[in-house]
Formats: structure tokens, C-alpha cells, sequence
């Protein structure tokens, strides 16, 4: 399968109407929609990276941006991950507001200087001077047979650095409403595109529209556990509380949309509520997001918990290529519902 | 240099098995009997071939996310490549990378690559471990004509030159790197102008002439054997499929007339006629030595698809050696 397959039928007629005569979009589709309105209201705005022009990403979801904008506004660059961060941080710095692409978030090590010692720390170095409207956009996320440097979800590592804002878009409409935040926000944002969502379509409003980065959504309603789930978890993490309700069990699940900031007091007064939580994610287990939130809890909601905190995340190794292992190895609805139904 | 029947016929057997291969993985691949991406080696077998056949077994090469060709012309397995590719417990990986991570350590195949130009440094790493042991071997990378506009290439020309290393650069310039053409994504007219800003020489050739691009990395590695320093091939070569999988894409990035015009200079026929002309092979011994070569790809296709797959606990093997888990 080529990552063009992938995208087929999400960039599609772009927009359909649901019964309710609410308009659905794609998830990748919503990409380029927020991207076009986006640089339509702002000239500032402008995007770079590896074939995001001419051939509108290798996912497609830039595809349109070029025609419309021109090859100055959105820009093919060589394959050059660290010149394309740096890229943005000085335009940035120069009152541009860029958005820079890395094709994949497992290439973001390539560029981890210009992120992680350049992007995320001018401001502070420079005494307040600078202001960084950077956002870079990057596609993670395992499940499609890419082997372990296509598929990785790196998250942790970006939240680790003081300076960067980290959005991770679990439906078409937090694309719609993250990424335009992340535009207008005026310091570095990283936002992480799932490369297996592309396709999947829910409503989302014509119109911009902004989801504050750092407030979390409850996602449904529930008395028993408390599940947070990030990025495409949160299907896998819904698809576990309906087998879960079935047996009795009612979740709350509570998607933080933003693992930096984290909408830590959400999370407590969920808990406060079901005295249980497991938490979900694609990354390995070990020093994943959960890691911080299970620290966290205990530290602010610790007379609450009836239990352990659970986490279901992947193993401890690169991601396999096999199909069988890899379909192992990424955390489903089953493995979700039995690490609730384990809670001691 | 005298290039004898045998070296013809050796040329010609390399770069048909990378041709049969690549092209029943194609197949397999628009079946959707194969997982994951693939990148296709057609109509670069020439560079493959020639500079492996100029090379002695034990010199080590590195590959790119174009990885298939490389091993197959330094003698790699149909086997343990389909299985691979199919993610089976028997593949060279053991299923656990897949087409973008081929590797064999034993044909010193230090592996395919999914970071584009991540090979080149692990050359030099090979190369100078070479130089410390004195065991008379050179590295080779192969990479790409885009992946010379990343860092990684540049730091490792420069040190290998600044170390005077034991190394081949082997530029595949096809002039596109995924669906940019060159001339938009650097400024000079040649690849190989970057060797000599490094201050190593290197040579424009033929990539669609196996024997122009053996006579060059003859040439290139007797010099390096003696202690010369790196040396780089910018051979100029073209894929006939996509940039992914064997058809085209939505995007217009290269045209159709393009496509044909290249392949007119199939190093594959190329290579034909002069075995014909030369009287080394008539049509009917080219077809049966095909036929056998597809017999052998057709058996690979069985023996991969009758392998099983890893077993789950695999997973967590060889994160480690001698294992720890955390
Ligand atoms: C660091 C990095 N950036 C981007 C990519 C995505 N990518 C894979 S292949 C490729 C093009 C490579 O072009 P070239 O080096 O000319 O090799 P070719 O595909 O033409 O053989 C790109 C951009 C990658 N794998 N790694
Ligand atoms: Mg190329």
C-alpha cells in the first residue's frame, strides 16, 4: 500500500452531509481545509517541506494548497529536515508565522537540534525577546506495515522540552480546531497528524474555529474508570468502553487533545469521581505520556483511587514490521478493556 | 581493462535477478499479498550490478528505502527476501523489518534505510574500521541523488575525506527524489560536484550501462584499495515505476513520454544486445537463463508464503543483545 492509497476517499469530494444535514469532513481533508482558510486570512502564513507542493503531501493532505497559494506560499523543499525547522525558526523570528513539515515524526530525530535546542528554547535564552509562531506538522502513528522508523510515536520525547506545545488531533474536527490554534499561537507548536485517521470523516464547522491547546474533552460520560486516551487511542479507548459497558463497567473517557499542555485538573476531577484510571497510548509503555499523568494523579488525587493506575501502551521495542507482530504490539479496544478489567 | 565473458555474463545475472525480483514483487505488491511500502529497483539494476561485481564479498556496503536491488546483486537470497517482505518468521529480518530494512551481515549488507542518506555515515563507520584493522576491504554507500541534500551525506564526505577512508560514494541520481525533480531541490548541474568541494574526486556514468558502471568502480576501487581515499560515482540512472509501488501517481511529476523515452535505455536490453553482438549469448540461451531466474523468484513466492509468521513473543527479542527487557 502506498501512503497515496491511504489518503484515497478522505481527500475525495472533500465535504458530505450526514442524515442530520451536518457537513462531515475527513480528517486529512480537514488538514487542507484549515491550512487554505488559514493562509487565506493571514499572509503570513506560508508552508514548507519535502513535496508538500506539487504533489500536496505524500499523504495528500496539502493537495490543493500550491494552485491556490503559489510555490512561494507553500514551498517544496529538498530533503533537509533540520534546514526545514530552521526554516520556520527564522522566518518565525521574523514575524512570519510558518508551517513546516516533517513527512513523518519519526524524522523529526533528523531535525531534533533545530527543535529541541533551536525552536524550543529562543525565546527563553534570548530574555523574552523572540517570538516563535512556529508550527511544525508531522505524520506518526503505527498500523500500516511502515516498519520502525515510519511509524513511531514520539510524543514524549517533544513534551520533555520546555518550550514546545504538543497537539495530537484524534478526529477531523480537533484537526480543524488544534491546528488553527496552533497557527495563531505564538510559540512553537508540533502537531501530530495520524496517519491512520486520514480517511475517517465527522462533523466539523465550515467556518475556523479554535480548540484551546492545554483543555482537555470528555469525550463520554461514566461512574466506574476513568480512561484517558490520546491521538487515535481515543476509537480504540471508546471501542473498549462499549465492551466494557456491556459487562457493567461504565468509563469515562477524557481526551487531554494537547499532551503539552496537559489538562492535568480534568483528568483529577474524573478521577475524583471513579476512583480508577488507565491511561492509553501508542508510545512504548516506558517514559510514555501515562508515565507523567500516573505521577501526576497520585500526586494530586492520590485519596481517590480505589487502585494501581493502569497503563496500556506498546512494548518496549521498536515496531515491528510483520503484520502479526505489529497488530500486537499497537494497543486495541481488547487489550484496552482487559487492562480495566485488571484494575486490582 | 579487459571485461571477459564471464564478467558479462556475471553482470547480466545480477541485474536480472534484481529485474525478475523486483518485478514479482511489484505484482505481489498490486495484489496486495505484500505489506508496507516498496520501492522498487527497476531500471537502476545497472549501478547495482556493476559495482558489486567489482567488489570482493567481504566489502561492506549500506543502502537506502531502495534497498532491494543492492542486496540482491551482492548475491542476496530470493528466500529470505520474499519471506521478508511478506513479514515471515524466515525472512532476513525474521519478519521484523520488512523492505526498508533488508539486510545480510554474511554478504556484509549493512542494510536498507528508511531515514534517507542514514546510510552514508555508517559507511564511513565500516570504512574506517577497515582503515584501523588494515583488512584491505573498502565500504561502499549507494544513496540517492536527493539524499545529497541532507546533512548526513555532507558530514560524512567531509570526514571520510578528512580521514582519507577506504570508501566509495555511489550516487543513484534517477533525477527525482519522491516527486521532486532535481533542478528545483538543488543548484548545481551535477551530483558530483559535491565530491570535490569534500576534495575527493569522483566520475559521471552511465547508471543504465552495467559495464561503464563496473569499469568505473573498477577503477575507483583499485585506488581506494591503495590507500587513495574516498572516491564517489555519480551514475546517472532513471526508475521506471513510482516513487512507491509500480503505478502511477495523482500528481504529474514526470511524464509518460518521460518514462518512455528512459525506457528505450533498460540497461537490461542494453546489456542484451551486447551479449548478443559479442556472441556471448544468442536470444534463446538470454530466454532459457530468464527462465531459470524465474523459476527460482516463483519459488521464493511459495517458499514465502508457506512460511509462518513470527511468533508474538518475538516481539520483544533482539531489542537487546543477550536480551533485557524493561
Ligand atoms: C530523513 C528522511 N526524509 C524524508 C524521507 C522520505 N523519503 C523517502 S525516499 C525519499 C526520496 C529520496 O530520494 P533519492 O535520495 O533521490 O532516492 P530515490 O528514491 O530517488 O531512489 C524521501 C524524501 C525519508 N525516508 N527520510
Ligand atoms: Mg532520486
Amino acid at each position: 500500500m502506498s501512503p497515496d492509497n491511504i489518503f484515497e476517499g478522505a481527500s475525495g469530494s472533500e465535504n458530505s452531509e450526514s442524515n442530520s444535514g451536518e457537513r462531515k469532513l475527513g480528517y486529512g481533508a480537514a488538514v487542507v481545509e484549515t491550512m487554505a482558510q488559514i493562509m487565506r486570512e493571514d499572509e503570513s502564513v506560508f508552508l514548507a517541506g519535502e513535496d508538500v507542493g506539487a504533489h500536496g503531501g505524500v499523504f495528500g493532505y496539502f493537495r490543493g494548497l500550491q494552485p491556490e497559494f503559489g510555490d512561494e506560499r507553500v514551498v517544496d523543499t529538498p530533503i533537509a529536515e533540520q534546514a526545514i525547522i530552521g526554516l520556520g525558526i527564522g522566518a518565525a523570528v521574523q514575524g512570519m508565522r510558518p508551517v513546516v513539515d516533517l513527512m513523518f515524526m519519526d524524522f523529526i530525530c533528523v531535525a531534533m537540534d533545530q527543535i529541541a535546542n533551536q525552536a524550543a528554547k529562543l525565546k527563553y535564552m534570548f530574555g523574552g525577546g523572540a517570538k516563535l509562531p512556529l508550527t511544525i506538522t508531522t505524520a506518526g502513528g503505527a498500523g500500516l506495515s511502515a516498519a520502525a522508523q515510519h511509524s513511531q510515536s514520539l510524543e514524549a520525547m517533544l513534551c520533555h522540552i520546555p518550550g514546545l506545545k504538543v497537539a495530537m488531533p484524534s478526529d477531523a474536527y480537533e484537526v480543524k480546531g488544534l491546528l488553527t490554534s496552533c497557527i495563531r499561537e505564538d510559540n512553537p507548536t508540533v502537531f501530530i497528524i495520524n496517519k491512520r485517521k486520514l480517511a475517517d470523516a465527522c462533523h466539523v464547522p465550515e467556518e475556523l474555529f479554535e480548540i484551546p491547546l492545554g483543555k482537555g474533552h470528555i469525550f463520554r460520560e461514566g461512574s466506574d474508570v476513568t480512561l484517558v486516551a490520546i491521538g487515535r487511542m481515543v476509537d480504540e479507548a471508546r471501542g473498549a468502553a462499549d465492551i466494557l459497558s456491556e459487562e457493567g463497567i461504565d468509563c469515562e473517557l477524557i481526551n487531554p487533545r494537547t499532551v503539552q499542555p496537559l489538562d492535568i485538573d480534568l483528568i483529577v476531577e474524573s478521577v475524583s469521581k471513579t476512583g480508577n484510571l488507565v491511561i492509553v497510548h501508542e508510545a512504548v509503555r516506558f517514559g510514555g505520556i501515562g508515565a507523567e499523568i500516573a505521577a501526576q494523579i497520585q500526586e494530586e488525587a492520590f485519596d481517590y483511587l480505589d487502585a494501581p493506575i493502569g497503563r496500556v501502551a506498546a512494548p518496549f521495542s521498536p515496531i515491528p514490521f510483520s503484520p502479526v507482530l505489529e497488530k500486537q504490539y499497537v494497543p486495541d479496544a481488547e487489550r484496552i478493556a482487559a487492562g480495566v478489567r485488571n484494575l486490582s | 581493462m579487459e571485461v571477459t565473458d564471464e564478467i558479462l555474463i556475471d553482470l547480466y545475472k545480477r541485474m536480472v535477478r534484481v529485474r525478475l525480483f523486483e518485478e514479482e514483487a511489484g505484482r505481489l505488491a498490486e495484489s496486495a499479498r505484500l505489506p508496507g511500502f516498496l520501492h522498487l529497483y527497476v531500471g537502476e539494476e545497472a549501478v547495482a550490478a556493476g559495482v558489486c561485481a567489482a567488489l570482493k564479498n567481504e566489502d561492506q556496503i549500506t543502502s537506502t528505502h531502495r534497498g532491494h536491488g543492492h542486496l540482491l546483486a551482492k548475491g542476496g537470497d530470493f528466500n529470505r527476501m520474499m519471506a521478508e517482505l511478506m513479514g515471515k518468521a524466515t525472512g532476513y529480518c525474521n519478519g521484523k523489518g520488512g523492505s526498508m530494512h533488508i539486510c545480510d551481515l554474511d554478504l556484509a549488507m549493512l542494510g536498507a534505510n528508511g531515514i534517507v542518506g542514514a546510510g552514508v555515515p555508517i559507511s564511513v563507520g565500516a570504512a574506517y574500521a577497515n582503515k584501523l584493522t588494515s583488512n584491505g576491504l573498502i565500504s561502499v554507500s549507494f544513496f540517492g541523488d536527493g539524499a545529497t541534500n541532507i546533512g548526513a551525506f555532507h558530514e560524512a564526505a567531509n570526514m571520510a575525506a578528512a580521514l582519507s577512508l577506504p570508501m566509495l560514494f555511489v550516487c543513484e541520481n534517477n533525477e527525482y527524489a519522491e516527486y521532486s525533480p532535481r533542478h528545483k531541490t538543488m543548484a548545481i548541474a551535477d551530483v558530483i560536484e559535491r565530491a570535490a568541494a569534500y576534495g575527493f574526486p569522483g566520475a559521471i556514468v552511465d547508471g543504465m550501462d552495467s559495464v561503464a558502471v563496473f569499469e568505473a568502480a573498477t577503477l575507483a576501487i583499485e585506488k581506494i584499495r591503495n590507500g587513495e581515499g574516498p572516491m564517489m560515482l555519480e551514475c546517472k540512472t532513471y526508475r521506471f515505476y513510482d516513487h512507491v509501488g509500480v503505478k502511477g501517481t495523482a500528481s504529474n511529476y514526470r511524464t509518460d513520454e518521460e518514462v518512455e523515452e528512459m525506457r528505450k535505455r533498460d540497461p537490461l536490453v542494453i546489456h542484451e544486445a551486447r551479449l548478443v553482438e559479442s556472441g556471448v549469448m544468442n536470444d534463446e540461451e538470454i530466454q532459457a537463463f530468464k527462465d531459470e531466474i524465474q523459476k527460482e523468484v516463483d519459488a521464493s513466492v511459495e517458499f514465502a508464503e508457506q512460511s509462518p509468521f513470527p511468533e508474538s513473543d518475538d516481539i520483544l527479542v533482539d531489542v537487546y543483545t543477550n536480551g533485557g527487557v524493561s
